[in-house]
């Protein structure tokens, strides 16, 4: 017995076993951890059925209208001892969460009910479900559409009418939005560079009579402008306010609520799977396309998305010809000795440091020291406001360029030691001098190894969360740093960030019921923005290495 | 048969398809002139005292067992010596009658004018086209039509136009082991330098290959000063005008390649010749 096993383990098997065993944990907990934050994810915009209950509560029968959106086994005597009454005390009973919706009528969008409690449960299919942008979700049962304080339909009729009025508000709202956003957006921006430049003029005592009015003239041009769009959104405005609706809460109130606040209404009791289907893809878009309403728990995360590559991709900019000019020089001009030996042991340290430590640097050296110098020299005119000396997009990246330097600067360095010693001799002895040889010959072989360098840096800072709540993101930023306003690209603006935003949404949030399938949702999105950024660097290195292959012989 | 075949030490040269010529190195033109060369890698001296003169537009063989300081001497030639670190030279090397190791010679323009083939082929990762420009480019010709010219004639001469034609912009490491060696020669003969260094180029090809490499510098020592370095001895005695014979760092013996090979002076040369050591 004792020597079969003594053989088992000499034929090298448990070694594969353990090996092989390492590696499906691996790849289970990885796929684990992908499916749940995917299926708690994007659950969450499939449109979910509203019930009807009748539950006795409090001596006498309510009804209630929501969804349920969880459940859990709960001990009886513990629901008695907070008061609820229940007729058996022993064993578990199911408690369900339920979103009841309505906020501005009943304060919270989530109650808990138990079951025994039920008296009946069903589906009514004229239930509508209203997604707003205040107040969360409405649900309740249509009554009539009103136009201008008149009602136009009512009873079976209402439901196609409500629709009709729907569009007709989107229609305007995009307009509105366009307006806002872009139009006005573009003069303040414009009227706030007039003020900067009049400012200017002022710090430099050359504000001369004739300055003063050009200036107050492209001013006058620019508030006439405002006031017509300003005419027109209000004429808009009114459009929009028109409409409204009336339908009849779960405790028996009519409510009415103004359509220019509804994002989209439905019945979902009605939706077949493709009508639900076609939802579920609408409701998918507008997460990866749209700016975020209501505390950043309802709507889209486009902004954030956005930030997030922006910073990626600026950080990228910056870190990888650093570190390459860094590598080359330590690997192939630095006399090789205890100096370069020690230079390199601070190099691949600095990797080790703790990312929040950068976040603290950064504030201090980038955004206090470089951001007010530039600031006291180039942009005097804006202050005391910052333009520079506040945390941005800028420090952002560059921050996280520190903290990935020594990753492109390591594999950099492994990548021009792996070019072969006769590649260099060949093109030395055609009469090529050092530099000659490793701009045309040595660079170009060690690029897929600084491409590799940026993938590691690249996976490490769009994942970085810490240093950047130092440094420049913000949980809700009013602008995109990149738009139609001249320079374009806005560093110095603040950005918001899919890391920071899970943080925010999931433990900053005042309605966290609601708040939590966004936070899978948010998780994955990194996730997938992530690999998609890698797997774009990947692609470009392979395509090198394939160029650029060593000799293999 | 018997008669007429001249038989020493083991090496038929009658067999080798070429005659015995009476070559006399006094009366040669010399292209690099070596006097009391010594060179030390950091404490350990690896030539010592070396005095040799190689004529031009001939093949000049260094034979010797591996260490004897055959390689090291052919890469002083171009000083690619001066890449090792703590290597360090006495004496001089003439390359017609100026000195190369003198201060303020410009040694990328030295490499030029003395090109260098390495043992195991080493093209650059880039068309072969690409590779035979490579040199030109550095020189900044980048005219089409001029670098057309030269990587034709450059793969002319080194017998791979041929193969190659049709298919410059491919990679250059598509080719065999055979024809990336011939593509490195034609890099290196595409900037016409004066003196052409081979170490070892054969070494790491097959025997067909091999011939057709002996064949190119038997082609091209009409042009250039050919310097090779090999452990084959027969090759030496196929391909080479002129050999030396190095051992342990010394220059045991340098004389035209017929008479050390038939009738060295030296016991040592005799010794390795006839394979008693090496």
């Amino acid at each position: 017995m004792i020597k079969d096993i003594k053989h088992w383990y000499g034929t090298g098997a448990p070694f594969i076993w353990l090996n092989a065993g390492a590696v499906a944990v691996s790849v289970i907990m990885v796929v684990g951890l992908l499916l749940l934050i995917a299926v708690r994810g994007m659950g969450h915009f499939w449109p979910h059925t509203v019930e009807e209950f009748t539950y006795r509560w409090g001596g006498e029968q309510i009804r209630l209208i929501g969804e349920i959106r969880d459940e859990e086994r709960v001990s009886a005597q513990r629901l008695i001892d907070s008061g609820i009454t229940l007729q058996d005390s022993e064993g578990e009973v199911t408690r369900y969460l339920m979103k009841i919706g309505n906020r501005d009528y009943y304060g919270a969008d989530f109650r808990n009910i138990v079951a025994p409690l039920i008296v009946e449960r069903h589906r009514p299919a004229e239930l509508i479900a209203v997604e707003r942008f205040e107040y969360g979700n409405f649900y309740g049962y249509l009554r009539a559409v009103k136009q201008a304080e008149a009602i136009v339909a009512s009873g079976d009729a209402a439901w196609a009418a409500l629709q009709e009025s729907v569009e007709r508000a989107s229609g305007f709202r995009a307009e509105i939005l366009q307006i806002e956003k872009k139009e006005i957006g573009s003069i303040n921006y414009r009227l706030e560079r007039l003020r900067l430049k009049e400012r200017g003029f002022e710090l430099k005592h050359a504000l001369t009579p004739e300055r003063v009015a050009t200036i107050e003239q492209e001013r006058q041009a620019l508030q006439k402008e405002y006031d017509a769009l300003s005419q027109k959104l209000q004429d808009l405005y009114q459009q929009i306010r028109r409409d409204s609706f009336i339908a009849e809460i779960q405790d028996g109130r009519e409510a009415e609520i103004p359509l220019d606040k509804v994002v989209r209404v439905y019945q979902p009791n009605k939706m077949g799977l493709f009508a639900k289907l076609g939802f579920y893809i609408s409701k998918l878009w507008e997460f990866v396309s749209a700016d975020p309403r209501e505390a950043n728990t309802e709507g889209g995360i486009f902004p954030a998305i956005f930030g997030t590559v922006m910073m990626v991709m600026l950080m990228s900019v910056l870190v990888t010809p650093f570190g390459v000019v860094a590598a080359v020089y330590l690997r192939e001009y630095a006399r090789q000795g205890p100096v370069v030996r020690l230079v390199r042991i601070a190099v691949n340290n600095l990797a080790g440091v703790p990312s929040i430590v950068y976040g603290v640097f950064g504030l201090g050296f980038f955004v206090y020291f470089l951001g007010g110098n530039i600031d006291d020299l180039f942009f005097p005119e804006a202050l005391p406001s910052p333009t520079f000396g506040t945390p941005g997009l800028l420090w952002a990246s560059l921050t996280l360029a520190l903290l990935t330097l020594p990753v492109v600067i390591v594999s950099t360095e492994e990548g021009l030691t792996r070019v072969p010693k006769a590649i260099r001799e060949g093109s030395l002895a055609l009469g090529a001098t050092k530099a000659e040889t490793l701009w045309r010959t040595v660079l170009p072989m060690a690029s897929p190894a600084m491409m590799t360098g940026m993938i590691l840096a690249v996976a490490r800072a769009a994942g970085e969360v810490a240093p950047l709540m130092l440094v420049g993101v913000v949980k809700l930023a009013p602008s995109l740093p990149l738009d139609g306003n001249f320079p374009f690209l806005h560093m110095d603006r603040k950005f918001m960030h899919l890391g920071f935003h899970i943080y925010d949404v999931g433990f900053q949030s005042p309605n966290v019921e609601a708040a939590r399938p966004l936070v899978y949702a948010t998780a994955l999105l990194l996730v997938i923005v992530i690999i998609v950024l890698n797997a774009l660097a990947i692609y470009v290195r392979n395509r090198l290495r394939e160029t650029y292959r060593a000799l293999e012989h | 048969m018997e008669g007429n075949a001249v038989r020493t030490h083991g090496i038929d040269t009658t067999a080798l398809g070429r005659e015995l010529r009476t070559l006399n190195l006094d009366e040669e033109d010399i292209c690099l002139e070596v006097n009391g060369l010594d060179l030390f890698y950091s404490e350990k001296q690896a030539l010592k005292d070396i005095h040799m003169q190689i004529p031009r537009k001939r093949v000049t063989a260094f034979i010797g067992p591996s260490g004897c300081g055959k390689s090291t001497l052919l890469r002083c030639f171009n000083r690619m010596n001066d890449l090792v670190d703590g290597c360090r030279i006495k004496g001089e090397i003439l390359l017609e009658s100026e000195d190369i190791y003198a201060k303020g010679v410009n040694v990328p323009d030295l490499r030029r004018r003395v090109g260098m083939v390495f043992q195991k082929p080493n093209p650059f990762p880039k068309s072969i086209y690409e590779n035979v420009a490579y040199g030109l480019r550095l020189q900044g010709i980048n005219k089409r039509s001029t670098l057309d010219d030269v990587v034709e004639w450059a793969l002319k001469s080194s017998a791979l136009w041929d193969e190659v034609k049709d298919r410059l912009d491919d990679s250059a490491f598509g080719l065999s082991g055979g024809q990336q060696q011939r593509l490195v020669i034609a890099r290196a003969i595409a900037t016409q330098p004066e003196v052409l260094l081979l170490d070892e180029p054969a070494s790491a090809l097959d025997p067909l290959s091999t011939l057709k490499i002996e064949e190119l510098i038997y082609e091209l020592k009409s042009t250039y000063t050919v310097v090779i370095v090999t452990h084959n001895m027969q090759q030496a005695a196929r391909v080479s005008d002129y050999t030396a014979f190095m051992y342990l760092g010394e220059l045991i013996e340098f004389g035209d390649t017929d008479t050390l090979f038939t009738k060295p002076l030296k016991k040592q040369t005799e010794d390795y010749i006839t394979g008693r050591y090496g």
